[in-house]
């Protein structure tokens, strides 16, 4: 894989020139946002199928053969949707939400590793980056809330604001479990700490395991999903933020949510489940027959693991109480994640850390 | 001009604008959201200078949960704007002059220095990792003045929890974990009744349907 990206650069860069960087850059861009924008497409239809499995009833499976048409069908309905602009909204800031939503959550796959060497930005803070990337989504929802001009939208801009604050604290501790282990902020280093003669064992998921636990749930509730999604308590507050956008507006949101769900998957398995790497190497004939699939595929496969626990949690559990989450967060996860940073810490020191 | 003193310029001419707006918007809300851009802009000024712990931590810690805050309780103020613009130009002499005495000192403390320091930053290797040094130096030489600094931290932390909260006495509140720990025992009894014959049914709703 590397081999054959390095050709490719080499040869644009004696056709282009200096001109090249900035080409190949967007290359790479659209390389990596693509397939997440598709991802996201066909995550929604595979949300709907899976969820109307564990229901016992079909899903969508009018368009297109086995409903495989239907992420179109509805990218198209939206685009020639309306979008309507409620009376008495901040007619820029309503406008902005939706981008200020989407960008941090495309921004951030800047730093996630897709196989070895296989980066947009192979930052040497790159934890750091993600974590500030992550921050800044919250953006978006509190400013449509506002801008809004309605009830409905303003309190689950606030819900939401709350939430995705007190969540961040848990998530930035367990990555700070992560980064002891690994003893790099760079997600390509962090991902070759995790490489040993066991093959999955040598992963992080073993010492950080409560960790694991924390870093996932934080993130379902970071993103807004169910059984966490008071932001959007249809029950109680109609759509919550979103309530007042129709047509794009909407999808960029959805957009926005569905490649968050699709990020903290990936970054689940960077940080503890060995990224790209082969969860079978170093075992006999099993290890080397296996070690020649790509890893870009195990990085995948391993995703999709957490995106379907996204979709069975949300068929699963009932909605928390607000209260019951800010008690989560606060009392449950907070000081879990602090004392198993001073376990980690301590217990690095002795001859029984092996990762 | 090159690349990065375009940038710098850029991030620079940002930096002023949106502190200016900061001061003269007429909406609280867009006040804030240009101080946000303001930190975003002034991240990006502390990159260029290869500080990118520092440039990332403003982002992180101020845009991403300071900034945050300071949102939510500018939209849930209801804020008279003709109310606060009335006396404006009563105080704008005082807050003129306080304005001056702080460019004052910035010039005495900083002006001097950089003068005769001639402030050409030396480039840095592309492996150097500013956080990584940071860490070392914060740790090792300045490890007191860091945990002081914790210190003080926590106990303004605690000092603010202990100012605010106080428990009312007639406000009733949930047990959560003892609503998590409810067994079924605790809610459902479960008794056995004696299974009747179908014709005894039967010939009670007769009877009932003759009355």
């Amino acid at each position: 894989m590397i081999e054959l990206l390095q050709t490719v650069h080499q040869m644009g860069e004696g056709l282009l020139g200096a001109a090249w960087m900035p080409v190949w850059t967007v290359v790479k861009i659209m390389v990596i946002i693509l397939p997440i924008m598709g991802g996201v497409a066909y995550y929604t239809l595979a949300e709907r199928k899976i969820l109307g499995f564990m229901q016992v009833r079909p899903g969508p499976n009018r368009v297109g053969y086995w409903g495989l048409l239907q992420p179109i069908a509805d990218g198209i309905k939206l685009l020639l949707k309306e979008f309507i602009i409620p009376t008495g909204a901040n007619k820029f800031l309503f406008l902005a939400a939706p981008v200020m939503a989407l960008t941090p959550a495309l921004a951030a796959w800047a730093v996630v590793p897709f196989f070895d060497g296989g980066t947009l930005a192979n930052v040497n803070a790159g934890l750091l980056y993600l974590l500030a990337m992550t921050s800044l989504g919250v953006y978006g929802i509190i400013i449509a809330g506002w801008a809004s001009n309605s009830k409905y939208a303003f309190l689950g801009a606030l819900r939401s604001a709350a939430q995705i604050v007190s969540y961040e604290l848990a998530m930035g501790f367990a990555l700070v479990c992560v980064l002891l282990a690994a003893q790099s902020l760079n997600m390509g280093e962090i991902v070759q700490g995790q490489q040993s003669e066991y093959g999955l064992f040598g992963w992080y998921w073993i010492p950080l395991f409560p960790m694991l636990v924390v870093y996932f749930l934080a993130g379902v509730a970071e993103t807004n999903r169910a059984p966490f999604d008071l932001a959007e308590d249809e029950s109680a507050i109609v759509a919550g933020f979103h309530t007042e956008y129709s047509g794009m507006g909407f999808a960029l949101f959805f957009l926005a949510e569905y490649a968050n769900m699709i990020l903290i998957a990936a970054l689940t398995v960077v940080f503890f489940l060995g990224g790209y790497l082969n969860p079978f190497h170093g075992w006999g004939a099993l290890g080397e027959l296996t070690d020649q699939v790509p890893g870009l595929f195990w990085m995948l496969a391993k995703m999709s693991i957490f995106l379907f626990l996204f979709l069975w949690l949300r068929a699963t559990f009932p909605r928390y109480r607000y209260d019951q989450l800010m008690r989560l967060g606060w009392k449950v996860f907070i000081p879990l994640t602090l004392i198993w940073v001073v376990v980690v810490a301590s217990w690095m020191q002795t001859s029984l850390w092996v990762w | 001009m090159n690349f990065e003193t375009i940038l710098f310029y850029f991030f620079a001419a940002a930096a002023v604008f949106s502190a200016l707006r900061v001061i003269t918007a007429r909406n609280p809300l867009h006040s804030v959201m240009f101080l946000v851009l303001a930190f975003v802009s002034s991240s990006g000024i502390w990159l260029l200078l290869e500080a990118e712990f520092l440039a990332i931590a403003l982002v992180l810690v101020y845009v991403g949960a300071v900034m945050v805050l300071f949102l939510f309780v500018v939209m849930m103020l209801d804020i008279n704007i003709e109310k606060l613009r009335k006396d404006f130009l009563q105080w704008l002499p005082a807050g003129a002059l306080l304005a001056t005495l702080i460019v004052v000192q910035m010039v005495w403390v900083l002006g001097d220095k950089a003068a005769s320091t001639g402030m050409t930053a030396v480039k840095h290797a592309a492996n150097y990792s500013n956080t990584k040094e940071l860490g070392r130096l914060i740790y090792t030489d300045y490890v007191y003045p860091f945990e002081l600094a914790a210190v003080l931290l926590l106990v303004a932390m605690v000092a603010a929890i202990a100012l605010t909260f106080r428990r009312r006495r007639d406000s009733k509140r949930q047990d959560i974990s003892w609503q998590v720990n409810v067994k079924r025992n605790d809610r459902v009894r479960i008794i056995s009744m004696p299974a009747t014959k179908k014709n005894e049914v039967s010939g009670a709703d007769e009877a009932h349907a003759a009355d």
